[in-house]
């Protein structure tokens, strides 16, 4: 019984863990939106800026899969 | 992993998401040691083979009009080139060759696990954290070794109020420690996520009612797996110019 309410939590946990993916996936989707906005203004300028396009990319993105591997070490780990 | 999955019972999946990834010795089925030859140790062969195959081969009778294989290479070589000398600066271009390796390494690593039953290497964090600890170690000790004491003056910022700057330098070096694991994991998390998500659709694929939607979205995901390699080769090894810059650029603060 007590085994079987640890594997609950360790799923409900994991699943909860999973929401912070949501905050990256705003992240992200913030960064390309306003970088497609500034380049569609001036396009012009826009090649210069990808390398800072992608590295912002990386730092958002970095945070919600560090929610997903506590989701990982919940399910296969704990 | 595979007896959890068929265990559970019910969810009707022939096969786990996360079986692809269990590290298997090559020969046999005795126990993974150091030195145990594994798929891991297979696979990144196979990965250094192709870049050999590559960079060597294929630009062994250079051109003037390049071959096929030998144009690839020139692109890889120029885009690589223009990102370090863009990001980490005309001192940093003396390291492009390490960043170079780890670009075509980790590209070539991702486009390999692309093929059915191969395995791949970057999903798993040993790998990405040998690598990323190797340009921690790295980008460290060649700021040390350029600008001596003068590096640790990244963490104390001048421009912040002078209250707020004990503060700023724990958050500081508490980010720079960090940096190894954001790196690392970000491949290895990137890579792992899309691999089981191809799986787990899949595995939708044996349902015979929602069989051609599962397996048009495989499709899909497959397509979006081939860009994710190229995607996360490309941050990896920006990422690295970027700390680069930090150990071989002006000090601006």
């Amino acid at each position: 019984m007590e085994g079987e309410i640890a594997a609950l939590g360790k799923y409900i946990g994991a699943g909860l863990a999973a929401f912070g993916l949501g905050g990256a996936g705003i992240g992200v989707g913030n960064i390309v939106g306003n970088f497609l906005a500034g380049a569609l203004r001036n396009p012009s300028a826009a090649p210069g800026q990808t390398a800072n396009l992608f590295v912002g990319i990386a730092f958002a993105e970095a945070l919600g899969i560090f929610s997903f591997l506590i989701a990982l070490l919940l399910m296969f780990a704990v | 992993m595979a007896a959890e999955g068929t265990a559970e019972g019910g969810s009707g999946f022939s096969i786990h998401p996360m079986d692809q990834f269990i590290v298997k010795p090559l020969w046999g089925d005795g126990p993974v040691g150091t030195f145990t030859v594994t798929n891991v140790t297979l696979w990144m062969g196979v990965a250094l083979l192709c870049v050999f195959a590559l960079f060597v081969l294929a630009t062994r009778h250079r051109g003037i009009i390049p071959t096929r294989l030998q144009s690839v290479a020139e692109v890889f070589y120029g885009f690589i080139h223009n990102m370090v000398e863009e990001v980490a600066g005309h001192d940093g271009v003396k390291y492009f060759p390490y960043v170079m390796t780890l670009f075509l390494f980790i590209l070539l690593s991702n486009l390999l696990g692309l093929l059915p039953m191969s395995f791949t290497t970057t999903s798993h964090v040993a790998v990405t954290a040998s690598l990323a600890l190797l340009v921690f170690f790295g980008v460290t000790l060649i700021g040390i070794a350029r600008k001596g004491l003068g590096f640790f003056s990244m963490f104390w910022v001048s421009s912040a109020p002078l209250a707020l700057r004990p503060v700023l330098a724990v958050i500081e070096i508490i980010s720079y420690i960090m940096r190894p694991v954001s790196h690392s994991i970000r491949l290895a998390g990137n890579l792992l996520a899309g691999h089981a998500v191809l799986k787990v659709f899949a595995g939708f694929a044996s349902m015979a009612i929602i069989s051609p939607l599962a397996i048009a979205g495989a499709v899909g995901i497959y397509a979006l797996e081939v860009l994710v390699a190229f995607v996360q080769a490309y941050v990896f090894t920006i990422l690295t110019c970027v700390y680069l810059k930090d150990a071989v650029g002006d000090a601006h603060h």
